[in-house]
Formats: structure tokens, C-alpha cells, sequence
């Protein structure tokens, strides 16, 4: 008899433990704020030497896909007006790949896309001469008035045109491109054989200051 | 019947003993994965959207600027400014900063260092680029403008 009631004894009531650890598990649900560190990646320009003036290089009206935010967040793109942005990065997209007077290296790139990026190039003389280094720039430009959040959307909308871009050369989409960490060596390949002679020629101009 | 009866009846019993150690180890996750916030941020931060996000794998390279209108206005204004570390600084200081930044950081990454730009979406341009000045001038040209992931609503 009193054998068995120390045998009773033995078992520990463990049913609170789990609502003492709930009450800790919530409190760390609500604490926690998982870190975010992502955003739009963004390398500034080298900084100028104030003994040399800023090189002058000769690019071609053309050649530069222009985008000017003013301080109403109004945008004139190539010289047109706008109020959104819908349909940019497709322009931008038929933009840089438009192949109107590409030379020897631009005609081998253009032979080494595939056909659905091919497709896009229209050869138009009005638009960029070749994708690579020395042709398509997109400029942007803003004003010191004009908001952070409306120059991110631009930014972001230009920077989708090259993911794409460059997802459809390794034939991934534009996202799927995007989140390649380039820590095997297998990524590593795909990535820089996205970009490979296409740099993303994106202008940052500094701001007016006038008229805000 | 009475043996079919005596069975059910010891089976009521659901042993509940294992259920602290499952919830044990989602509470050691979140503990792990928790970073708790070391200092406290002085500024507005309402993080813009954007789509076209990509991730800094090396955590220890990224250095954080705050920037946005004070939420103590009757203490610092109501201008935009720039947080670093758990100071407000001036656009002049940036530089005295990143090369503090830089010297906590081992000599074979001081070049690599990106800074993690946290600005308020009210922000107007004139600031951030005053400060990508100043960035270019430290020579830490690796920025990266934070920003959450835009919800698609159509």
C-alpha cells in the first residue's frame, strides 16, 4: 500500500509547465521584431576631386533615358509629361535593349540573347545605339523638394527592368534572378552571367535646387 | 463488454508530459532569433515600399543611418534628421561616423562596409542627398536604401 503511493507521488503534475512556458513563448512573439536588412542596393558614385573638374563624356542625347521628378512629384520622362508611373519599366526595357547602332561587341551580345529579349530591340535611330558600357543610361533626376518615397518608386522601377532583363538571359524571372544570394559558386555563375555585358547604367544626378 | 469497457477507460489519459518540451523549443527559437533593440530610435520611421528588394548576406558590414523628422519636435525641431548609432547628428559629422564604422570593422572588410539607409518616407531629397555627399566623401559608396516589401492590392 505504501509502495503504491509513492509510486503515485513519483509523476510530477507537468500540465502548468506548458502554460508557464506559453505565457514566456508569448512574450517573445510580441517582442520580436525580425530584422529586416533589405532594401534597394544602390553604389554611389566614387567622390570627385575638387582639383579636376568632373570628366566630360560624350554620350549621346539618345543614349540617355531621361527621368526628372520636380518637387510636385511630377515626372517628365524623355521629355514627356506624366503623373505615374505606369508602363515605366517596360519602356525602360525596350529602352535599353533597342540595339540602334550597336558596333562589333553589341551585335555579338545581341546574337547571344534569347529571342524573347531580341524581340524587344527595335532599332529604332531615336533610341539608345547598344545595352553595354558607352550606351544606355537611365538618368535620374530629382529635385531637392521632391520625396524620398516617390524617387524609391522610380529607383525600384528601373532596377526591375535590369532584374528582368537579366533574369530572362539565365531564364529566370526577374524576382527569381533578384534573390540569388551568389554564395555557391553555381549562383554565382548564373548572376554574372545575367549581367554580363550589361551594366546597370543608372544616373543619380544631384538635385536642383531651384524652384521648390 | 465489461472488458471492452475497462479498455476505453484506460485510454482517457492523454499524456501531456511532452507538450512543455515542444513548446520549450519554440520558445528557444524565438529567444535565439530575437535581437532585442538596443537603442531607441529618435526619428519617424515609416519605411517606404518598394519591390525590387535584394538582402546583404554579412550582417556585420551593415551600418544603419536613421533619417526622418524627430518625434521629440519641441526638443530637436521639426526638420528631418539624421540618426547614427543613438545620437542625432549633422550632415557634417557622417564622416567622422563611417570612419568610426569602419574602424569596428576587421581591415579586410573596412572597404566592403554598406550603409543601411532608414529614411522616412516624408522625407523630401534634399537631405538624403546631402548625405550621399557626404557618403561619397567617406568613400563608403555601398548604399542601400531600406524599404519593406510592397503589398499587391489589385
Amino acid at each position: 500500500m505504501a509502495g503504491k503511493r509513492g509510486r503515485m507521488s513519483q509523476e510530477v503534475n507537468a500540465g502548468s509547465m506548458a502554460d508557464i512556458a506559453f505565457l514566456l513563448l508569448i512574450f517573445f512573439l510580441v517582442t520580436t521584431t525580425i530584422a529586416s536588412d533589405k532594401g534597394i542596393m544602390n553604389i554611389l558614385p566614387p567622390k570627385q576631386d575638387p582639383n579636376q573638374p568632373p570628366p566630360e563624356v560624350e554620350l549621346n542625347e539618345r543614349n540617355i533615358f531621361n527621368i526628372l521628378i520636380n518637387a510636385n512629384d511630377d515626372l517628365l520622362i524623355e521629355n514627356e509629361f506624366r503623373n505615374n508611373t505606369d508602363g515605366l519599366a517596360d519602356e525602360i526595357k525596350q529602352f535599353i535593349l533597342n540595339f540602334g547602332n550597336p558596333d562589333e561587341d553589341a551585335v555579338a551580345l545581341y546574337n547571344s540573347l534569347p529571342p524573347s529579349l531580341r524581340g524587344m530591340a527595335d532599332q529604332s535611330p531615336e533610341s539608345s545605339d547598344h545595352p553595354m558600357s558607352g550606351g544606355a543610361v537611365i538618368s535620374i533626376k530629382t529635385n531637392r523638394g521632391t520625396s524620398y518615397e516617390k524617387y524609391l518608386e522610380v529607383l525600384d522601377l528601373v532596377k526591375q527592368a535590369y532584374f528582368e532583363i537579366y533574369g530572362e538571359r539565365v531564364g529566370l524571372s526577374g524576382e527569381e534572378y533578384r534573390t540569388l544570394s551568389g554564395q555557391t559558386a553555381a549562383e554565382k555563375e548564373l548572376i554574372d552571367r545575367g549581367k554580363e555585358g550589361i551594366p546597370m547604367a543608372i544616373s543619380i544626378a544631384e538635385p536642383d535646387k531651384i524652384g521648390s | 463488454m465489461s472488458k471492452f469497457k475497462k479498455k476505453t477507460k484506460a485510454e482517457t489519459n492523454i499524456p501531456t508530459s511532452a507538450l512543455p518540451d515542444i513548446i520549450f523549443m519554440l520558445l528557444f527559437f524565438f529567444m535565439v532569433t530575437t535581437v532585442l533593440r538596443e537603442q531607441e530610435i529618435l526619428v519617424e520611421q515609416k519605411i517606404p515600399q518598394a519591390t525590387q528588394l535584394q538582402k546583404i548576406q554579412k550582417k556585420t558590414l551593415i551600418s544603419y543611418l536613421y533619417v526622418g523628422q524627430p518625434k521629440n519636435t519641441s526638443l530637436y525641431g521639426s526638420e528631418p534628421r539624421i540618426q547614427a548609432n543613438d545620437v542625432l547628428i549633422n550632415t557634417t559629422d557622417i564622416v567622422l561616423w563611417v570612419n568610426q564604422q569602419k574602424d569596428a570593422l576587421s581591415e579586410a572588410e573596412r572597404d566592403q562596409i554598406w550603409i543601411s539607409l532608414k529614411a522616412d518616407r516624408d522625407v523630401k531629397m534634399g537631405p538624403i542627398s546631402d548625405i550621399q555627399f557626404e557618403l561619397r566623401e567617406a568613400d563608403a559608396r555601398k548604399l542601400m536604401y531600406a524599404s519593406v516589401g510592397k503589398v499587391e492590392n489589385n
